[in-house]
């Protein structure tokens, strides 16, 4: 069995007869452990940047132009003051630590992620309530409001309010906010539209609860495993599409140091420094690979009507 | 049959309104539109008169909605204006890197359709086996990689390091179909891996449903040979979904696009829109905006239309 994992899911008993190797395969297939790391590793650096970050991201240094990383005998060769943890993974083309910039950036996009998620969940979750819990016409200009919605092209839109507005941190995240909250609607108000005919629901009602009562303590708990499976789910778009935009120049503004700024930044160099454009490009696709990984998992467990998505 | 399309149509024209209404508010967001177009308020030195004149030539003197509706049916007329830079027409810009933008669409569709579909029903009818494992892998790559950084690492390890493919631009017009299609290579996958991942996502789940159902399980007693129950009862079942996706694919392409255009030079309409962003060039990327919009409702119309076709169960949705 071992040569077909992807068969069948084995007994628990079965463990045992597995060799080592077969034995860590086999739990790393079940639980989303690797995922897991990556994402605690994220959440760490990004709360703690400032004490992790060997250098100031923001400092440039002429000397060290595009210095190359650890493993190269140049970094080794450099002047005394410059060795130890100093540019662990090079500099960029003005000599700021691209360690300590990808360090700060996971902050970046902890914050924009928090920020324009919990705006789009809760506008796409409450509208999504009220669509679905109340019907009728109210429902019907929600629902059609989403359609609309959902046919705009996102990111020509977005480079026009940046025209506009000027690029900004805050700017990004409500435009994030907006990109994300009408999956949600369509999801909640279809759940809400079979809760709301349940039979404790009509006995909440009889009892004399309230239209809000009934909304959020009778039918929210209900749709609480959607959500948070969508949200996992969507969380690895948000953050590829908060990187593109940045690179594109239409996102955070430079000099702070979001992922897909460091990576624009770096291109220009890229054929005598990579270490600029990879590294910060690398980070980006180990989270959205581990949040992709762990939606997966999280809707297949809790959520498996889902799995068309 | 007919509802179903009438339905359509009006949410068609009424998301193109939408489109059209917000990127006009954009455009007068900040009040006065005069210090847009002036940049940072008064940035030519312009006098009161100046300014009044300015204004009446462009019609701002006008209430809002004339405004709008001015420039709606101008826009219907096929004339976006003129680009601030230097007064060029923006409509002829547009139709001038339209080409460049359509081919490489297409060849990026091509090839998401042509490796993501087949992948997608050998994962599923080979499931667990050494040809699952890599095709699920590709798409997973294909999900979480962002595309400016493919194409980035593409150019470096393709063009620089191997030096097998050119790093950049389209061929000249006059060149031999060898050095054109060379031209198509990299770009062509990096904007078509993520579409080509979802199809075989796609693709594979609904044919891993289908190949449980009962009329296949039917075929197969009857003893029906092994490809024939795959491509023919099973395959055919399997598509709704994956045609579905065509739609969205043009949506996820105008975000790509801009990206590819401008990693790898190509002179379409998205490197267009990034330059319009560069110069602060609003009456050009207001024209691009407008030029994608129609385009894009009119691509979701049609893949409804599709779906309605293939599925008669969603016309009465």
């Amino acid at each position: 069995m071992a040569e077909q994992p992807g068969l069948t899911l084995l007994p628990e008993s079965s463990l045992e007869a597995r060799s080592l190797p077969g034995k860590v395969w086999y739990v790393l297939r079940r639980w989303p452990i690797l995922p897991l790391v990556v994402l605690a590793l994220l959440v760490i650096t990004g709360l703690f940047a400032p004490q992790i970050s060997p250098q100031d991201p923001y400092k440039q240094h002429l000397a060290l132009r595009n210095a190359p990383p650890f493993w190269s005998n140049e970094f080794w060769e450099q002047e005394d003051e410059f060795k130890g943890t100093d540019r662990l993974l090079g500099a960029d083309h003005v000599g700021r630590d691209v360690l300590s910039r990808i360090i700060h950036g996971a902050r970046i996009s902890l914050l924009v992620v928090a920020v324009s998620l919990t705006t789009g969940v809760i506008i796409g979750t409450s509208l999504g309530l009220v669509a679905g819990y109340t019907g009728g016409l109210i429902d019907e200009l929600i629902m059609r409001m989403v359609d609309v919605w959902l046919s705009l092209p996102f990111v020509l839109i977005a480079l026009v309010a940046v025209i506009v507005l000027g690029a900004s941190l805050w700017l990004v995240m409500a435009l994030l906010a907006m990109f994300t909250w009408p999956s949600f609607v369509r999801f909640v108000r279809g759940e809400v539209l079979s809760l709301k005919e349940r039979d404790y629901v009509a006995l909440a009602k009889v009892a004399g609860a309230s239209t809000a009562r009934v909304i959020l303590r009778h039918i929210l708990p209900g749709v609480m495993n959607t959500v948070i499976v969508i949200t996992t789910l969507r969380v690895g778009q948000l953050i590829l599409t908060e990187a593109t935009l940045s690179f594109i120049g239409a996102g955070i503004p430079a000099p702070t140091p979001a992922w897909g700024l460091i990576v624009s930044e770096g291109r220009s160099y890229v054929t005598t420094a990579w270490w600029s454009t990879f590294f910060p490009g690398f980070a980006i696709f180990l989270v959205v690979m581990s949040l992709n990984f762990l939606g997966d998992w999280m809707r297949d467990r809790f959520d498996p009507r889902l799995r068309q998505l | 049959m007919r509802r179903f399309l009438i339905r359509r149509a009006y949410f068609a024209i009424l998301s193109l309104l939408a489109a059209t209404i917000i990127v006009f508010g954009l455009s007068r967001v900040k009040g006065d539109p005069l210090l847009v177009y002036t940049q940072e308020g008064g940035g030519y030195g312009l006098s009161e008169q100046q300014k009044e004149e300015i204004s009446r030539y462009l019609g701002l003197d006008k209430p809002l909605v004339i405004q709008y509706l001015v420039w709606l049916g101008n826009s219907l007329k096929g004339d976006f204006g003129k680009t601030l830079l230097d007064r060029a027409p923006v409509s002829g810009l547009i139709t001038g890197k339209l080409g460049a933008t359509v081919q490489l669409a297409i060849a990026a569709w091509v090839f998401a359709v042509v490796t993501g579909v087949p992948l997608g029903v050998l994962s599923a009818t080979k499931r667990g086996g050494l040809l699952d494992y890599l095709g699920r892998a590709f798409a997973l790559f294909g999900q979480a990689l962002p595309q400016f950084w493919i194409a980035i690492m593409a150019i470096v390890i393709f063009a620089v390091q191997l030096d097998w493919l050119p790093a950049a631009g389209r061929a000249f017009p006059g060149e031999d179909l060898g050095t054109q299609i060379r031209h198509f290579v990299l770009p062509t996958i990096t904007l078509g891996w993520l579409g080509s991942a979802t199809y075989l996502r796609l693709v594979r789940s609904s044919m891993l449903e289908v190949l449980d159902s009962e009329f296949v399980k039917l075929a197969r007693a009857k003893g029906v040979k092994s490809h024939v129950v795959v491509w023919k009862h099973a395959f055919k079942n399997a598509l709704i979904a994956p045609i579905t996706y065509s739609s969205l694919f043009l949506a996820s392409f105008i975000t790509g696009a801009t990206v590819v255009e401008l990693v790898f030079a190509w002179p379409g309409i998205g490197r267009l829109a990034l330059t319009a962003v560069e110069n602060n060039d609003f009456a050009l990327l207001t024209g691009i905006v407008l030029f994608f919009a129609v385009a894009y409702t009119f691509f979701n119309f049609l893949a409804d239309v599709l779906y309605g076709l293939v599925d008669p169960r969603i016309r009465y949705d």
